[in-house]
């Protein structure tokens, strides 16, 4: 046998195994099971529109805060560890080392839980505002290290030619040095946006009120109301729905950037 | 403008030295420039003439020795140093536009920031300053629009917008295309002309020769020799000095 012939044999086996394992699949399937189970109109019908102006409107509310949050924080923490001062340095490393180590699971837990029971603190925003401080630090972590290497991908010449001009250290951050660091890391900081958005569904576990219920919560508790799990794949679809764009546009952008920098 | 007291020099350096860890830089540098006068500095890479016009305006911190511009101590940790480099233009051989801004942007962020001048009138000095330099035309563009020449003229621009006693120049044409080099150093030319304080580190002899009042030769960290442009460049009395100037000339 040519090796040609071999690797057409090759093909057709692996093409026949596939062939196989769907037919097999399509027949083993309990098709009406699946229909009930994950596409039951009737319970489909029951999710709208609560599913759109209260769980995805709250996912995305509570990923925007964190979002914002975490990048305020996040400026200062990178500032904090490009310091001259040595203590500050210190704090942002300790900071980021720890909340980047920890998952961040632990970290809602112990603000919607933990921290309320020891110090008798009422969390403003109810369980899901200690659950979205939560995640607020939790990217700032994270976040600090992406705009600390930001600032410094920024020429130093840009520093030099705005200190020789008279501007301060501070003016020449603020109109020189950012501005050009975001520019530099948008991409990782639009797939830190994804990750976190898919992160608010860890807020399932502080038990949120009714209005204040996220994408996975009220998925869970109308999987759980009607004994059917239709919701979860609705609510799989609106993720999906969310994210592949933007993870599209990452992609879109990294590539844009990599033809820039040419 | 401040005008400097009389008979202060607008820049005066005294026993100079600079170290980058065990690397010696300068090794005690003595030398001035006068109000209005062209100076311009020459030597091989690597000789100290870029870390000098760089400790001028403390963009260096140096080693130890004094830098007097206008009489007030660079290097003193009580000097104002952002008011002091707000009165000397710097040029750069890699330009450092900010590239996110605007030209008219570029030139008028520092009269804002730094002299608190309003909108209205940093513009109106900054468009003034890009006719100076011919590129009254470009002040919308971004600098990643511009050739290098046009860049580096912006440069210029920015630099002469803050309306500075003086103007240091750091190889300001090593960057550029041969064919683009004329025009910058036309603006140069005319600055002199207009009676700048300039202090050019540079390889055009040319320039020097023409242009220059001094010309100041620098080899390891020291001046070998300094003088008129046209006795140094014709008639050098060092061996380094006519070494450097048969591989360059």
């Amino acid at each position: 046998m040519t090796k040609a012939n071999r690797q057409r044999l090759r093909d057709a086996v692996l093409y026949a195994l596939l062939l196989g394992v769907v037919v097999l699949l399509a027949f083993a399937a309990d098709w009406p099971v699946i229909q009930e189970n994950f596409l039951n109109q009737e319970v489909l019908r029951t999710l709208w529109p609560e599913i759109i102006t209260v769980a995805a409107k709250n996912t995305i509310v509570y990923t925007a805060i964190s979002f914002a949050g975490g990048l305020v924080l996040g400026v200062v923490l990178a500032l904090m560890k490009l310091s001259p001062v040595t203590p500050y340095r210190w704090l942002a490393t300790a900071w980021i080392e720890f909340f980047r180590g920890l998952p961040a699971l632990v970290v809602i837990i112990g603000f919607a839980l933990a921290v309320p029971i020891a110090f008798n603190w009422q969390p403003p925003g109810g369980l899901v505002g200690a659950g979205v401080l939560a995640l607020v630090i939790v990217s700032s972590a994270y976040m600090a290290e992406t705009i600390r290497s930001g600032i410094q991908a920024v020429p130093p010449g840009q520093v030099e030619a705005a200190h020789s001009l008279g501007m301060s250290g501070s003016w020449t951050m603020v109109s020189v040095v950012l501005p050009q660091a975001f520019r530099i890391i948008i991409p990782p900081l639009t797939n830190e946006f994804v990750l976190l958005l898919k992160d608010t569904s860890l807020l399932a576990i502080v038990g949120a009120a009714t209005d204040d219920r996220e994408l996975t919560t009220f998925g869970r508790d109308s999987v759980s109301e009607n004994f059917n799990s239709s919701p979860l794949l609705a609510v799989a679809l609106l993720y999906l729905v969310i994210t592949l764009p933007l993870t599209r546009l990452v992609a879109y952008l990294e590539k844009r950037s990599m033809v820039k920098a040419r | 403008m401040s005008a400097p007291a009389e008979g202060t020099r607008a820049i005066e350096v005294q026993d100079l030295h600079k170290h980058f860890g065990d690397h010696k830089v300068l090794n005690g540098i003595d030398f001035h420039v006068d109000a209005g006068e062209v100076v311009c500095v020459i030597g091989p890479s690597g000789s100290g003439k870029s870390t000098l016009l760089r400790c001028v305006n403390r963009l260096e911190q140096p080693t130890s020795g004094t830098v007097l511009v206008e009489g007030v101590d660079v290097t003193s940790p009580e000097t104002d140093l952002n008011k002091i480099r707000s009165r000397i233009g710097m040029v750069f051989q890699q330009f450092n536009l900010f590239p996110h801004m605007s030209v008219l942007r570029n030139l008028t962020i520092a009269q804002q920031r730094v002299l608190k001048r309003n909108r209205g009138e940093a513009d109106g000095i900054a468009r003034a300053n890009l006719e100076r330099v011919g590129l009254g035309d470009r002040a919308d563009a971004y600098p990643a629009q511009l050739s290098g020449g046009q860049q580096q003229r912006v440069a210029i621009a920015r630099a002469l917008s803050m309306e500075p006693d003086m103007m240091l120049f750091d190889e300001p044409t090593s960057a550029l295309d041969p064919e683009l080099v004329g025009d910058v150093l036309d603006v140069m030319r005319s600055l002199a002309s207009e009676g700048m304080t300039m202090m050019v580190v540079t390889h055009e002899m040319g320039f020097a020769r023409e242009v220059g009042d001094k010309l100041v030769f620098m080899d390891e960290g020291i001046i070998i020799e300094e003088g008129a442009p046209r006795d140094v460049l014709s008639s050098p009395q060092h061996q380094r000095t006519q070494a450097f100037l048969s591989k360059v000339l």
